[in-house]
């Protein structure tokens, strides 16, 4: 006859509070609601302020997960964000802490990777998994033969311990923030909030953060004594309006000068928010971590820590189990025996591991049956507790620079004070123990010295008491198997195995095994694995060492990281007309424009026979003003600008050092120490930047003043033979052709508009005006325009148009027909590099490169079937059929009827009249003719009408 | 995620900053052996140590600074405006 009562099989409704345990003076649940959610999809409840996993242990449920690998059933064994074995899936979100989200209405709580149910999951009862993940499974399994990977993948799919997200999922409200607090305090226990109090009161601005739901750390599941202090330590933070309080929150890291991501959840209207934080002194308080012991059978649904026990007796009200063994070493395993009792649960013998005492073995199957003690006896029970010591999470100490050193009288690691940044203290049980007082009074002198390193206080430094270290025996492992990692399935055996087969050293041992790499982050794991292998490998725990703790210190969402999305995207003033007339967008960049406006061709004829306008406003513009411009000019381009008269334009392309072309555009000379420079739409800003570059730090001498005046001008090409017929309507200013020839520049009036600058160039091969007017008269004389050239058939024509015109000019776009590695006589520019020049950026490469003679060049090409556009990118072969080029530009030429391109050909296939294979992307070859890269009026006479 | 005091600004973000690279002297570009300029382009120092940077404050005024830099603890012992020569104590 077992001594456990059988567990009871009721109606759902019935499940609700079967083990709620009456009112308890520490319970964070407010029983006078109740909250509807579904687990696994029947129906339960529970009440506000539970989290997902303490209102199914209420209803009785002790099964919540299966493991990793070998799918065995899971329950609690942390009861708090850590807890391995209570990672659910909630609605869409995967991956949630059950035993730290707090339930709310309406939830859909799934049990993760589980079939076909959590109770009966087919992967732990067939053995397949065992015999599949040895140890190093990664390096040992599904390596060969290769044509099984596919095959592999499948079978590891249906392994992997993880939730999903549905491809229908809402997206989430991500955010960001930034924060300049002067204390950041890390941990809202008592050292935590005491720190917080002093630093706040000697000046000092403070973000407090703690993990969970409440500040208290473990006063929380105390005694009247602690209640008490809890609630004047709660009470003095509130008064201080200078603490701000972040709860569901984490100290994701700690990076140089203290830059401090914290992961804020519980913003209202938001899942998660970044705040990015920048402290003057990072206070380190995040207590100690309980340590699972290693034994066999240690997973078992039933096995759980002292504090586990604890936090669900007194914050929950939860009775934990029926009848119950405690393997205690310390006086917090003692106060859980006191919880058990209190709850009204049997607790059938406390195993003393200070007296030698021990346990051996824990015996079940879905959940804990029996505890085999270390003198043999067998306790049938269904509750588990162990308290055998504390972790030290170190991780933002280390990440700070710090080596904290084992100390074996303590059982636990501890800061190295002499390694701490001036900008970073610690306090609480990280650094020491004592009781509620000493605590407190070690920390306030803590927050008292961050606030004064802060620069908040004039006083002295401040004296910090010391805050020793209590005695605890060193308890890690009962020898008998067990689990070190429960996230990652990771056994003794398996650490054990991996020192027999040379991997004696940590952090190859983390690698081989995985240990300590799941979620937790090591905070349950790492000293465990540490102490097995150093028993495995007969040295000390200090010889051992530990792996590194790095940044961050708790799994961070990809939405938290991303933040919202600030995309900026632009437009030009012309933007409403574009929309109401059918323009096709094009994304460029970070500018939205015109593509086309229905009939691309039909545009390029409009402007070759014609007038077309395009708004061409993305168009970099720097405004240069002083008496050096010119010097400027003539370093940063290959040609010489020296000789630019006032009223004149030029046409010029800049390389970098290495004689790379990387933009180009017109300057015009408005005045005698007055430039307006274009850049390409993509360029403006790195234009800008090297501008200034070589003004600041090669030239300060020079008087040259930058403005960038991109969005000040909206500006308009207008192309075409009746360009100047068109324009002359609107402005005042004279354009007789022998006043205003090609390549000049005047200011005036255009459609009422006054300080406009006008252009005569000729990027389309057309006489073209373009026309940069203040931009919030760019939608005017846009329309104006439009309207004033009605009779004359004026069309708007968008980039493709635009780009047709330039190709059939032989006019190449920087980034398009060259790329990172095209020097200036490889993109057409030979008469426009002046190699006489003194000096200018990239001068010497490119001198070599002309002496060199070996580059490829850019050419035009005619494929002989003129209806053939061969795509952009296709392959051009030498006659061996090895590559020799490549097509840069295509397009069908409305003006020639016929195909035309640009390409990047190499040298000995690059003169006029010869023949070469173009490979298209279906495998095809056709025959083409290079031809001069000037396809439509090579002498240029269309330009100077 | 360091701090580069501006001076200028004052103590800002590296994430402000674009991070140029070591300051180089430019060979002459009349005399420069094609071994000297593209020691000049590609090779560069690199030291486990001190080492004289360029930054520029992209997200703030906009200067191009000098920055003396420990490149193992990131500890920053002198910036200065790269034109004019500004350090933090002299600027405004």
């Amino acid at each position: 006859m077992s001594l456990l009562p059988t567990p009871r099989r009721t109606r759902a409704t019935d499940r609700a509070d079967a083990e709620r345990l009456p009112p308890r003076a520490g319970e964070v649940i407010d029983r006078r609601r109740t909250v509807g959610f579904r687990w696994n999809g029947t129906p339960y409840t529970g009440h506000p302020g539970d989290t997902i996993v303490s209102a199914l242990a209420a209803a009785g449920e002790r099964v919540f997960s299966r493991s990793y690998k070998y799918h065995r059933p899971r329950g609690l064994l942390t009861a708090s964000y850590l807890d391995p074995g209570c990672v659910v899936q909630v609605g869409d979100e995967p991956n949630v802490r059950g035993a730290h989200r707090l339930l709310a209405e309406g939830m859909d709580v799934r049990s993760q990777n589980t079939w076909p149910s959590l109770r009966f999951d087919v992967r732990a009862v067939n053995g397949l998994a065992s015999r599949f993940l040895a140890t190093g499974f990664y390096y040992k399994t599904f390596i060969k033969p290769e044509v099984l990977w596919p095959a592999y993948e499948k079978v590891l799919r249906t392994f992997v311990h993880a939730g999903e997200v549905p491809p229908d999922s809402a997206p989430g409200v991500y955010d960001k923030r930034y924060a300049h607090p002067d204390v950041v305090v890390a941990g809202g226990g008592p050292a935590g909030m005491a720190a917080a109090v002093a630093a706040a009161r000697s000046g000092a601005t403070v973000m407090l953060v703690e993990e969970e739901h409440q500040l208290g750390g473990h006063l929380r599941w105390g005694g009247p004594a602690e209640l008490a202090r809890l609630a004047e330590l709660r009470a003095q933070v509130a008064a201080e309006p200078a603490i701000e309080v972040l709860t569901d929150a984490v100290v994701g890291a700690r990076f140089d000068d203290n830059g401090i991501p914290i992961v804020a959840r519980g913003v209202p209207g938001i899942d998660e928010r970044l705040v990015k934080a920048r402290a003057g002194v990072l206070v380190v308080a995040p207590g100690l971590v309980e340590r699972p012991y290693v034994f066999a059978g240690n997973d078992l649904p039933g096995v759980v820590l002292s504090t586990a026990v604890r936090r669900l007796v007194n914050l929950h009200a939860v009775r934990p189990g029926r009848r119950a063994v405690v393997l205690s070493a310390n006086p917090e395993g003692d106060a859980a025996v006191g919880d058990l009792e209190s709850a009204g649960v049997e607790v059938a013998e406390v195993v003393d591991a200070r007296r030698g005492e021990s346990v051996r073995a824990a015996h079940g199957r879905s959940g804990l049956r029996v505890v085999e003690l270390g003198d043999g006896r067998r306790v049938e029970a269904d509750l588990l507790v162990t308290a055998v010591g504390w972790t030290a999470p170190t991780s933002l100490l280390n990440q700070s620079g710090d080596r904290p050193v084992y100390e074996p009288r303590a059982a636990r690691f501890v800061p190295d004070p002499t390694r701490m940044p001036e900008n970073v203290l610690a306090a609480g049980g990280i650094v020491g123990d004592g009781d509620v007082d000493a605590l407190v009074e070690h920390a306030d002198a803590v927050g008292r010295e961050a606030a004064r390193r802060a620069g908040r206080s004039a006083s002295a430094a401040v004296a910090v008491p010391a805050l020793p270290v209590a005695d605890h025996p060193e308890l890690f492992s009962a020898g008998t198997g067990g689990f070190v990692d429960f996230s990652e399935d990771v056994s003794a055996k398996d650490i054990t195995t991996a020192a027999a087969e040379g991997y004696d050293s940590v952090e190859l041992v983390k690698r081989y095994t995985t240990a300590t790499m799941g979620p937790a982050q090591g905070k349950l794991e790492t000293v465990n694995t540490v102490a097995v292998l150093a028993a495995a490998t007969g040295r000390t725990i200090a010889e051992t060492g530990t792996t590194t703790w790095r940044p961050m210190w708790a799994p961070v969402t990809l939405g938290a990281l991303a933040g919202r999305s600030h995309e900026p995207v632009r437009y030009s003033p012309m933007q409403p007309w574009h929309e109401r007339h059918g323009a096709v967008p094009l994304i460029a960049g970070q500018w939205i424009r015109p593509e086309h406006y229905g009939d691309p061709a039909g545009e390029v004829t409009a402007v070759r026979t014609g007038v077309g306008i395009i708004d061409v406003t993305p168009l970099g513009k720097l405004d240069l003003r002083g008496p050096d411009v010119a010097s400027l000019l003539d370093l940063l381009y290959v040609n010489r600008w020296s000789t630019l008269g006032v009223g004149k334009v030029r046409y010029g392309v800049m390389c970098a050092e290495d004689g790379v072309v990387m933009d180009d555009g017109v300057t015009g000379r408005l005045g005698e120490d007055h430039y307006l420079m274009s850049t390409t739409s993509s360029g403006a800003a790195t234009v800008w930047e090297w501008v200034e570059n070589w003004l600041q730090t090669a030239h300060p001498e020079w008087r040259v003043h930058v403005t960038p005046v991109t969005t000040a001008y909206a500006s308009t090409n207008i192309a075409g033979p009746r360009s100047r017929e068109l324009l002359g309507r609107l402005t005042d200013v004279d354009l007789d052709p022998e006043r205003f020839g090609y390549m000049q520049v005047r200011t005036g009036r255009v459609a009422g508009v006054d300080g406009c600058v006008l252009w005569r160039i000729g990027f389309t091969g057309e006489l073209s005006y373009e026309v940069h007017v203040p931009a919030g008269y760019g939608l005017h004389v846009w329309e104006q325009l439009m309207a004033a050239g009605a009779d004359l058939g004026v069309r708007p024509f968008g980039v493709e148009a635009q780009r047709v015109l330039r190709l059939e000019k032989g006019h190449a776009i920087v980034g398009q027909d060259t790329d990172g590695l095209t020097q200036g006589f490889s993109a057409g520019l030979d008469g426009l590099i002046k190699l006489d020049k003194d000096d200018f950026v990239g001068l010497p490469e490119l001198r070599w490169q002309r002496e060199r003679d070996t580059a490829p060049r850019l050419v035009g090409l005619r494929p002989l079937d003129g209806m053939v556009v061969p795509p952009e990118a296709s392959q051009i072969l030498d006659r061996a059929g090895g590559i020799a080029g490549r097509v840069t530009s295509s397009r069908m030429s409305p003006t020639l009827g016929r195909s035309i391109g640009l390409a990047q050909l190499d040298r000995e296939l690059a003169e006029v009249g010869t023949r070469v294979t173009i490979r298209l992307p279906d495998g095809r070859d056709v025959t083409a003719e290079v031809t001069s890269p000037v396809h439509v009026d090579p002498e240029g006479a269309r330009l100077r009408v | 995620m360091m701090l580069l005091p501006c001076p200028w600004c004052g103590p800002r973000t590296a994430t402000e900053f674009r991070f140029v690279g070591e300051a180089r002297p430019r060979p002459d570009p009349a005399t420069a052996t094609p071994e000297q300029w593209r020691h000049y382009l590609y090779v560069h120092a690199n030291p486990c140590g001190w080492s004289t940077e360029t930054w520029y404050h992209r997200a703030g005024c906009r200067r191009y600074l000098s920055v003396e830099r420990h490149t193992l603890t990131h500890e920053i012992r002198a910036v200065r405006d790269a034109a004019t020569g500004t350090t933090a104590e002299a600027a405004p």
